[in-house]
């Protein structure tokens, strides 16, 4: 066969692999400009100045949540529908994750949805919950997470985290392992005490009771501002 | 007698065949595990590493990554030297892409139980390691290409496209969405936030189900079909059409993994409405596939090959009808969240993915090894063991799903949740996750199997190695 009888486009684009590779690249690339860019520019939202970012603590604790993998069973994100709002509460707006990196929405429900589960149980529920989580929840599967009892929080490693959201831009006055260090401590020593009513003895440097601060962070801003409204 | 010149590089196709072999039997094992712990929580043994948060990561990945990467890169390279006349084009490449995947894949197994990950799915490897693929990846484009541009054969046959789209979209995808700030060598946040984070997110991770688990099996079945069956491609034009059409529609689906999020209305319609169109090309594959056999059928009763790809392209031909009905808005409402999605994603991976790849390992390793295939009966028991389970892992997965997300919305004559406390829904499921322990372990068996039969094939007793049990196929 000669190349004169192939058809026309075989000769101007299968023959041709450069050609090919480039349409394929601009095939490739319409869907994801047109759906991603405009996020940028979408005005943003007043009420997402009631968002403050995570303290020091509750970063910690949030990488936390990331490093056991606590998204693969649970989400954070109330849908739009009457049987998740009377579970849940309010279904989650936009800005309410606006400090989140990365995001936490979550594929699978095999737990709970806890992007209300701030202030939803006191911390000593949290605190037996991650030590056995059927001493709470009768018939529950998830793991226990004891190890988190005792393992401490490294302020270094804390520090170089909140430098880093820093340099992603969220507003924190001071990110020395110093301050960082003496406001974990503060808010640390909140919960233990708050732990201690219950007669549970913590250390406030443990990673149980930084995870407990972010649990109990999760979705409060947005439910004040959705209920004062 | 073998009618390939002994130029082609046979070495890099028989050392992918081996990897994905002991990575598919880590990745499956892995797997079963998981089901069990679900079914039986003592399984997570109380340790931080073996607990199901840290350890259903190291599943996808190395499903995803080890398993398929690997079958995909052996069939590549065999296929692309014979496509385009020419071995590869460079040898001391193509060794740093094997060396260099399989180092990723170790690092990924030590990384991913030690709980160091990014939490994006499928994209959980950390930022040394994400560059770490970047590199080899590069290094197996340049291979790609440069083996493409010394080609002795003008045209680009159809399965190349596939590979070209795989090569270009899975670089520009990991490197987009792993864009980070560095805390520290084990931990980084990403560039992007929330909402916009969410879609970067299943922007890559839809289309590497797309790039990585759907065009590059198109691509080989394009090849190794028609060689199996020695039928012709039913039709070019269709293959044209549906490349187009799959290539350019695909990207645009993401947004159907965050229907009813926070996600502004008309990026969620455009997800769902080109997830509906998917439709489309996606059966324009199947089709084109399953057409090339005509005439081939009667062979389904004895090949156990063509019985593999058979029901994996028929597989992909019910995934990609359930994903876009899964896509639309109601129907994602029952189904989000649930174990519904969980037998979608195994239709497609043990079902499309796992039966093609198995079909192309029995076709391909007797004739890298030079040697016949040591037991077809051993394949046909694979193929029913891994059908069976197939069958009772989705049909459990529909079951819990669908039940799961009808108990949570169930409301009471009196306006009240039916079942408020959330862990009634789940002890429901108990019976269906041990169906599913036990589909899984077949499926795994059926790996099994194949591990021992490519062995045997691979290195055959003295007393199989009889005068007339000589190389026999092309």
């Amino acid at each position: 066969m000669t190349h004169t009888n192939e058809p026309w486009h075989r000769r101007m684009l299968e023959n041709r692999a450069g050609l090919f590779a480039a349409l394929t690249t601009v095939a490739i690339s319409v869907g994801g400009l047109v759906e991603i860019a405009p996020m940028y520019a979408i005005p943003v939202d007043p009420a997402a100045a009631q968002a403050a970012p995570y303290t020091p603590l509750e970063t910690v604790g949030r990488d936390i949540y990331v490093r056991e993998g606590c998204y693969n069973c649970h989400s954070q994100m109330v849908r739009p529908m009457h049987a998740e709002t009377l579970r849940y509460g309010p279904w989650t707006r936009a800005w309410e994750y606006q400090w989140d990196r990365p995001f936490q929405l979550g594929s699978r429900r095999i737990g709970p949805d806890l992007q209300r589960q701030g202030g939803k149980y006191p911390d000593a529920w949290h605190w037996e919950h991650l030590k056995d989580p059927r001493a709470t929840s009768p018939g529950s599967i998830m793991p226990a997470y004891s190890w988190l009892l005792e393992d401490k929080v490294d302020p270094a490693d804390a520090a170089a985290s909140v430098q880093a959201l820093a340099a992603l831009g969220h507003p924190y006055a001071d990110t020395s392992e110093a301050a960082v260090t003496a406001q974990m401590n503060a808010q640390g020593g909140e919960i233990v005490a708050r732990l201690a009513t219950t007669n549970i003895a913590a250390e406030p440097d443990v990673e149980a009771v930084a995870l407990i601060a972010y649990l109990q962070r999760l979705g409060v801003d947005g439910k004040r501002a959705l209920e004062a409204k | 007698m073998s009618h390939d010149p002994p130029t082609y590089d046979d070495l890099s196709v028989r050392r992918f065949i081996t990897a994905t072999v002991l990575w598919g039997i880590v990745g499956m094992l892995v797997g079963v595990v998981l089901a069990l712990q679900l079914a039986w929580w003592p399984a997570n043994l109380g340790l931080p590493w073996t607990s199901f948060g840290r350890l259903r990561p190291l599943h996808t990945n190395a499903v995803i990554f080890a398993f398929t990467g690997n079958a995909l890169f052996a069939g590549i390279y065999y296929s692309m030297q014979r496509l385009l006349k020419v071995r590869m084009w460079s040898d001391r490449l193509s060794s740093f892409h094997f060396w260099g995947w399989q180092a990723i894949i170790v690092s990924a197994a030590v990384t991913l139980p030690l709980g160091m990950t990014q939490s994006k799915e499928y994209a959980e490897l950390i930022w040394p390691v994400d560059l770490a693929i970047a590199v080899v990846w590069v290094a197996f484009a340049i291979n790609f290409f440069g083996t493409i541009a010394i080609r002795k054969v003008r045209h680009l046959y159809v399965a190349i496209w596939f590979y070209m789209s795989m090569v270009i979209t899975i670089a520009v995808l990991h490197i987009v969405n792993n864009l980070a700030m560095p805390a520290t060598l084990t931990r980084s946040y990403p560039v992007f936030s929330g909402m916009t984070d969410a879609l970067v997110q299943w922007w890559y991770g839809h289309n590497a189900v797309g790039f990585l688990l759907t065009t590059p099996i198109l691509g080989l079945m394009y090849y190794f079909l028609p060689r199996a069956a020695e039928r012709p491609v039913y039709s070019y034009r269709l293959s044209i059409i549906h490349f187009w059409g799959l290539v350019f529609l695909y990207i645009w689906a993401g947004p159907h993994h965050l229907l009813y999020s926070a996600l502004p209305d008309w990026a969620q319609t455009l997800g769902m409405v080109f997830s509906i169109m998917l439709l489309a090309p996606s059966w324009g594959g199947m089709l084109n596939g399953l057409l090339t056999l005509r005439g081939a059928w009667d062979r389904l009763r004895t090949d156990p090959v063509l019985k593999f790809f058979v029901v994996g392209i028929t597989f992909y031909g019910m995934s990609t009808f359930e994903g876009p009905m899964m896509s639309i808005r109601t129907v994602n409402a029952l189904s989000h969240y649930t174990d519904w999605t969980i037998a979608h994603v195994h239709q497609g991976a043990l079902g499309w993915v796992g039966m093609t790849m198995f079909g192309m390992l029995y076709w391909l390793a007797p004739r890298v090894w030079n040697r016949p295939l040591h037991s077809v009966s051993a394949a046909t028991t694979h193929f029913w063991l891994a059908t069976v389970g197939i069958v009772l892992y989705i049909v459990s997965m529909w079951v819990a799903g669908v039940t799961q997300g009808l108990m949570w919305r169930a409301i009471t004559p009196d306006g009240l949740l039916q079942y408020p406390n959330f862990l009634d829904t789940l002890t429901a499921l108990k019976p269906f996750y041990w169906i599913r322990v036990v589909g899984g372990t077949m499926y795994l068996a059926g790996m099994v199997l194949l591990a021992w039969n490519l062995w045997r094939t691979a290195h055959p007793s003295a007393r199989s190695l009889t005068p007339t049990a000589t190389v026999e196929a092309a």
